[in-house]
């Protein structure tokens, strides 16, 4: 089995409800195939298998912002290391998202995109430092940049902003 | 009257490393706790140089962001003008000519080796010793030039063009880069190895110390020579070919040692392994136009992609998030020395403070990658 049916399979177990439906390979296939033509679409959360050549990733999972922490769990696990954090401000949609980047450093190239979407009056979610302590500087300037609270983080102070900056420059509504 | 000084044994001190110190090379505080010569804790601050490159990236076009990517890491900024290239271009989905991958390629490893030349230069210059400075920098000067002679510029590259690049290379250039190759495949055993690697005050200084277990490169995130340093075959342009690397023959250098000599080395092996790469890609070099037909102001479809490159320190990674406007609705830059600098703090504690020195300048930081 391939390292990325063996991730998702793993991430599907976070699914428990998705995972009898989608066991079926034409299933699967169909379901790529329609990625593109449901981009209009709101998104359902679960794991979607992405064409690598055109995205730059093979996996791409959408949850709940209290999973991520769960996700993180499986990742580490499965032995991937946590190459990224970013915050995208998505105005419109009323929401922030994160987005977690999975990568491994064995010859199975398999890269993981976790993304959870948070409200945007009240941007909150999980820390994944404890399971990756990559996380916490990642999450300190994502922070930084958005305002995203990580709740547990052990040392949440500005990273890259000065010590007593009270703005989060990468908000689309944000007036210098 | 004098008041005796009076001193707890099991007492610590802070100490400020940086901002302006010249091991940091840049402006890096470490905030260490000190017991005597040993360091209880240490907590690099950031952002002594932050320039916000990703808001930038949100106020103009495309290829506005180009010059940006020179910035960050300035000591191999043609990678980084490449993984943003490569980003975009998948992107946008445009095909790129075979000479220009070719000639990335030769200008890529060129300034890897510039880029390694002077990590060495300045971590031998960190443990005391100045002569090799001067070598390193008499064949980085010859690196310099035959870069300038195609790209108009010494060090902030801005040279690759979506889907090309902007100037095409000559035979002055192909000759000069021949020549070069030959003069350093010479200096290297005869200088660099019997003057600095075989020399044993470097070797107490560096053999053993900063020990990194491939566990944490893991936990941390680490890529790069440090990654390789601690016996992981990981390198970007193998594990995921991009551009024409997987027509070139080259060696991934590994050591198993994980200290700060395992890691010398790995920077040492990858010069010969570029000058391998550019005599293959020279031999090669394809004829053929130098920039495809791009439309002038770039629209990349809506969604969200990802591009990595391997720069000197590291995997250099771009998420970009179009909304199918001429401008990225975000651009998230990963750079590899931010994350190799995070474990520093839990590698450090319980150092002596030279070691602790001698184990940063291992880990090659440039500041403004760090900072961005």
């Amino acid at each position: 089995m391939s390292m990325i049916e063996k991730t998702r399979e793993a991430l599907l177990s976070l699914y428990p409800d998705q995972v009898a439906a989608s066991d079926d390979p034409e299933k699967k296939e169909e379901e790529s195939a329609q990625e593109e033509a449901a981009a209009g679409e709101e998104r359902q959360p679960g794991v979607m298998i992405t064409d690598y050549m055109t995205r730059g990733t093979h996996l791409d999972l959408l949850c709940e912002a209290d999973q991520v922490v769960a996700a993180a769990e499986i990742m580490d696990r499965l032995g991937y290391f946590l190459e990224a954090i970013s915050g995208v401000d998505r105005i419109k949609e009323k929401k922030m998202e994160v987005i977690y980047d999975y990568n491994r450093s064995d010859e199975q190239a398999c890269r993981v995109v976790v993304r959870a979407f948070l409200p945007r009056e009240k941007p909150e979610i999980p820390t994944v430092s404890e399971v990756f302590p990559a996380a916490s500087w990642h999450e300190r300037e994502t922070h930084d940049f958005f305002g995203i609270r990580f709740t547990g983080h052990p040392y949440l102070v500005p990273l890259l902003l000065p010590e007593d900056a009270d703005f989060h420059p990468l908000l689309k509504d944000f007036k210098p | 009257m004098s008041v005796p000084i009076t001193c707890r044994p099991d007492e610590t001190f802070v100490l400020n490393l940086g901002p302006q110190h010249p091991a940091t090379h840049g402006v890096l505080r470490v905030k260490l706790t000190m017991d005597g010569e040993y360091i209880v804790k240490a907590e690099p601050v950031l952002g002594y140089i932050h320039r916000m490159h990703e808001k930038m990236a949100e106020a103009g076009t495309y290829a506005q962001f180009m010059n940006n990517t020179a910035r960050m890491d300035y000591l191999h900024a043609l990678a980084y003008n490449h993984g943003y290239c490569l980003t975009v271009e998948r992107a946008a989905g445009i095909e790129v000519p075979e000479r220009v991958e070719y000639i990335r390629v030769i200008t890529v490893e060129l300034n890897r080796i510039s880029s390694h030349l002077l990590w060495w230069a300045a971590f031998v210059l960190d443990l005391g010793g100045f002569t090799p400075l001067l070598y390193a920098f008499d064949d980085r000067e010859k690196i310099l030039d035959l870069l300038e002679s195609v790209t108009g510029s010494r060090l902030t590259y801005c040279y690759f063009r979506f889907g090309g690049v902007y100037n095409d290379i000559d035979d002055n250039f192909i000759e000069g880069t021949r020549a070069f190759l030959t003069r350093l495949r010479s200096r290297l055993p005869r200088i660099y190895h019997d003057l600095v690697t075989g020399n044993i005050i470097l070797r107490k200084r560096i053999e053993k110390i900063g020990v990194v277990s491939k566990e944490q490169c893991r936990r941390y995130g680490a890529t790069g020579p440090v990654l390789r340093g601690s016996g992981v075959c990981y390198d970007v342009r193998r594990n995921e070919p991009y551009s024409v690397y997987p027509n070139f023959d080259f060696d991934v250098p590994v050591y198993e040692e994980g200290d700060s000599m395992a890691r010398y080395m790995v920077r040492m092996d990858e010069i010969e392994q570029s000058m391998r790469i550019i005599e293959q890609a020279l031999d090669q070099l394809p004829e053929g136009p130098i920039q495809a037909k791009v439309p002038k102001i770039l629209k990349p479809p809506e969604g969200d992609y990802y591009g990595a490159v391997e720069a000197a320190r590291g995997t250099f990674g771009c998420r970009l998030v179009s909304d199918g406007t001429k401008t990225p609705y975000r651009l998230k830059l990963r750079s590899p020395t931010y994350c190799n600098l995070s474990m520093f703090g839990e590698i450090a504690e319980g150092m002596l403070l030279a070691d602790a020195l001698a184990f940063m300048g291992s880990l090659d930081l440039v500041i403004p990658e760090i900072d961005r």
